[in-house]
């Protein structure tokens, strides 16, 4: 039998301005096992854990009950404290009498016999809780980074000048991401490679960072802190160690004819390539589709012209397995395809564009040299349509139901971009509803429409219909006038949503984080852990967590970088012994338990049981304690109820429904 | 107004349209091949369900001007389907002036040119689903 101290908590008046707390001492005194009860004004005070280590030690207690808020709030406090006094922390359990009681009734009287129920079912559990030892698991003090976008390379870099290796997986030949290919920045213009290229430049020469480019990561195992993580490091057919960068190789290359990725397909680069001439690493990689070497077997033209000797066709992908503490995944964004949005004849013309294809026209290293031209005739355009919200918004099976964040700044930016370098050129903005929260935002927005001139319209486009002459026949509504506009543009620029990277789902398996309906990675708390996966020891970094700009994505990637520096900088991990653990009598190896664990914490393996004298070896679920977090989806599935979750086992939380229905 | 709000009840239960998903992007208005004729325009189909104004609407030339076509159905982001809300107003005119529910086989033998061809079309569209 144990000997249970109950302590009941006023919280001010927080409690005991609802609930009767003499009354529920009085009451619980009558409960079995209970051989002390106090109330206290604070509890979770000093004077008030005082109380608590005086009965531990007086009346020899082997068990807790705190009525009081929470167990989000406080369940730590308290068991630190018995701790503290010599008592198993896990023969603590706490009766949640303010957040599911006194905040929420009014009546005294049912209030308080309420609270007496709450507090009679922790007391059976109490009676039934044994002591339970947290383990230990050791900490790989090396980090693995999945992605080489903005957010990646500032995660690694704030991890790295803490001290700690830095791994970053990069899938394209180059790190620098989405913000390699932008033209300015908002709100101040400051051009985007000025700002992020000293930066890939600091990662590339950090001591601490290693980038695998043109490299996926294949197989995630392990555990926070002690991950084992299969890279596949894509074969480049050009040898990193001695290629000089000189770039013969793509100039003498006679297979020009490849869309370019980084040009989003508005220009063309050759079969060995580098994205863009400040890729990181500056070394090319073969594209084997493209390659007449490896397409016809004829050519070794950048073979011959390679004075370094660097060209290996022969070379083979590479499986490199590294260890890691920590991951963070910083997978980034694309724009959503526009296939079903016939109205505003995206594949019918050139020129109508995405503002993702916009910034490459308008960059100076772009397929036009940054001349803003028709892609059609190369002809400068007079009248410029932009369309807010294509895609996003939509409550439709054809777009995004979220707002996509950073359209409304971007079209502010190229509007007020276009009207300052060709002043003769009308721009015109189709919006629903302009989103600037920000600082300095609304008043960037401002300047387009107040200096810069910028036509905003309240109204969307139904259709963009192209004309025999070239041009293009916009039909919008403009609802604060009510009317329906039909004008000619020469070029309609579409703000499209953007949506998580493919593949983010495939990685999202292999590391079991969760990800919700819109391929976004869940936070393991919206509002107090915006960085955290559920997951231990995964972390989240820029856009795959949600839309973002640039400023929100930098600082998100230093806040990741915090999270994993506080991981890495402990030797041991203190790992919650509050998991699963199959009875192997009762376990018959049907594999239920495995299938359902979120965690991949479960495994068969044949040992030999003792069952009753009888030795046999039989097939039996084996949870890896470290890996478990402790969810209980095998507990409920297991068909003979071998699982079951220590401190929550099925014989404690039917007392605490028995106590609660007496 | 409470008959009024009684109607703007039928209508939302006639048409299945919730009008509070509207957030007024005005792609119906910019879609509909119809605008120049209507005096109500398709947006504001949806603000005048929302505010309980159905008698408007039941008066408006923009009721026999809609040509059914459904544009603004297929391109509604929010799924509000504009061109519903018509047809329910539609069908509560026509209520009102005596008008019911007929099967199939009684249409032939009462089609004549004083019926609006909006119905029947609408009718079908509906129906053929």
């Amino acid at each position: 039998m144990q000997r249970i101290g109950v302590f009941v908590c006023h919280c001010g008046s927080n409690i005991a301005a609802t609930v009767d707390v003499k009354k529920v001492v009085e009451m619980v005194l009558l409960e079995p096992g209970v051989v002390h009860a106090e109330d206290y004004q604070y509890m979770c005070s000093e004077a008030g854990q005082a109380k608590i280590g005086a009965a531990i030690a007086d009346k020899k207690l082997t068990g807790i009950v705190v009525c009081s808020c929470s167990p989000r709030m406080h369940e730590a406090t308290f068991r630190k404290c018995a701790e503290r006094y010599g008592l198993n922390p896990y023969m603590v359990e706490i009766a949640n009498i303010r957040e599911h009681c006194s905040w929420i009734h009014k009546d005294m009287q049912e209030a308080t016999e309420k609270a007496v129920i709450l507090a009679r079912a922790a007391i059976a559990k109490v009676n039934l809780n044994a002591p339970l030892q947290a383990g230990e698991s050791r900490v790989t003090k090396r980090a693995l980074v999945i992605g080489g976008g903005i957010a990646g390379i500032q995660t690694a870099l704030d991890i790295a000048d803490a001290g700690y290796e830095v791994d970053i997986v990069e899938k394209t030949p180059s790190i620098g991401g989405r913000m390699s290919q932008l033209d300015k920045t908002f709100p101040t213009l400051d051009c985007s490679a000025c700002i992020l290229t000293p930066k890939m430049v600091d990662a590339a020469g950090h001591p601490n960072i290693n980038i695998y480019t043109y490299s996926e990561v294949e197989k995630v195992s392990g555990f926070v802190g002690d991950f084992t993580v299969d890279i596949r490091k894509k074969a480049r057919s050009v040898d990193a160690t001695k290629c000089t960068g000189c770039g013969v190789c793509q100039e003498k290359c006679p297979s020009k004819k490849t869309p370019s990725e980084f040009n989003r397909g508005l220009g063309n680069r050759s079969a060995i390539y580098t994205p863009f001439a400040q890729a990181i690493p500056n070394v090319p990689v073969i594209d084997r589709e493209a390659c007449l070497k490896f397409k016809t077997g004829k050519c070794g033209v950048c073979e011959k012209v390679c004075q370094a000797g660097a060209i290996d066709y022969a070379q083979q992908d590479e499986i490199i397995t590294e260890k890691y503490g920590a991951i963070v995944v910083a997978t980034g964004f694309d724009t959503i395809k526009l296939d079903q949005y016939d109205e505003y004849a995206y594949n019918q013309s050139k020129d109508v564009i995405t503002s993702l294809e916009l910034e490459r026209i308008m960059n100076a290293a772009g397929p036009t040299k940054g001349h803003l031209e028709r892609l059609s005739d190369g002809k400068a355009p007079k009248e410029i349509v932009f369309v807010q919200c294509v895609g996003s918004r939509c409550s439709d099976d054809r777009g995004k139901p979220y707002c996509s964040k950073i359209c409304c700044m971007y079209t502010a930016k190229h509007a007020m971009l276009i009207r300052d370098k060709y002043p003769d050129v009308n721009v015109t903005v189709f919006y629903i509803d302009v989103r600037t929260p920000g600082k300095n935002f609304d008043e960037f927005y401002r300047r387009a429409v107040e200096e810069y001139g910028v036509n905003y319209i309240k109204g969307q486009v139904g259709k963009v219909a192209p004309q025999p002459d070239g041009s293009l026949l916009v039909q919008a509504s403009d609802l604060l006038d009510n009317k329906q506009i039909k004008m000619k543009a020469d070029m309609v620029v579409l703000a499209t949503a953007i949506e998580p990277n493919q593949g983010v789902r495939n990685i999202a398996t292999m590391l079991t984080a969760s990800i919700d309906t819109n391929n976004f990675l869940t936070e393991a708390h919206p509002k107090l852990r915006p960085v955290e996966s559920p997951t231990a020891g995964v972390f989240l970094s820029g856009v795959c967590q949600g839309p973002k700009d640039i400023p929100e994505t930098v600082a998100q990637a230093g806040a990741a970088a915090v999270k994993v520096i506080g991981l890495l900088a402990k030797d041991k991990l203190t790992t919650n012994p509050c998991t699963a653990k199959p009875d192997e009598l009762l376990c018959n190896g049907c594999g239920n338990c495995a299938k359902v664990c979120p965690y991949g914490a479960i495994t068969y393996e044949v040992r030999q049981v003792n069952d009753h004298g009888i030795r046999e070896d039989r097939r039996l679920a084996n949870v890896n304690s470290a890996l478990c977090q402790g969810c209980g989806a095998c507990t409920v599935t297991c068909p003979s109820g071998a699982m079951d979750l220590q401190g929550f086992s099925n014989r404690q939380l039917i007392a605490e429904v028995d106590a609660i229905c007496r | 107004m409470s008959h009024q709000n009684n109607q703007a009840e039928m209508i939302k239960e006639i048409s299945g349209v919730n009008p509070y998903k509207c957030m007024k992007c005005g792609k119906c208005t910019a879609t509909c091949p119809a605008f120049d004729e209507m005096d109500i325009k398709p947006h504001q189909f949806v603000s005048y369900v929302q505010s309980g104004n159905v008698q408007a609407l039941a008066e408006s030339k923009s009721l026999w001007k809609c040509l059914s076509c459904f544009a603004c159905v297929e391109r509604c982001p929010r799924d509000v389907q504009p061109g519903r809300i018509i047809d329910a107003a539609r069908q509560i005119v026509v209520r009102q002036r005596g008008g019911n529910y007929l099967t199939a086989d009684e249409i032939p033998a009462l089609l004549d040119e004083e019926l609006p061809q909006q119905l029947l079309v609408s009718a079908y569209r509906r129906y053929k689903r």
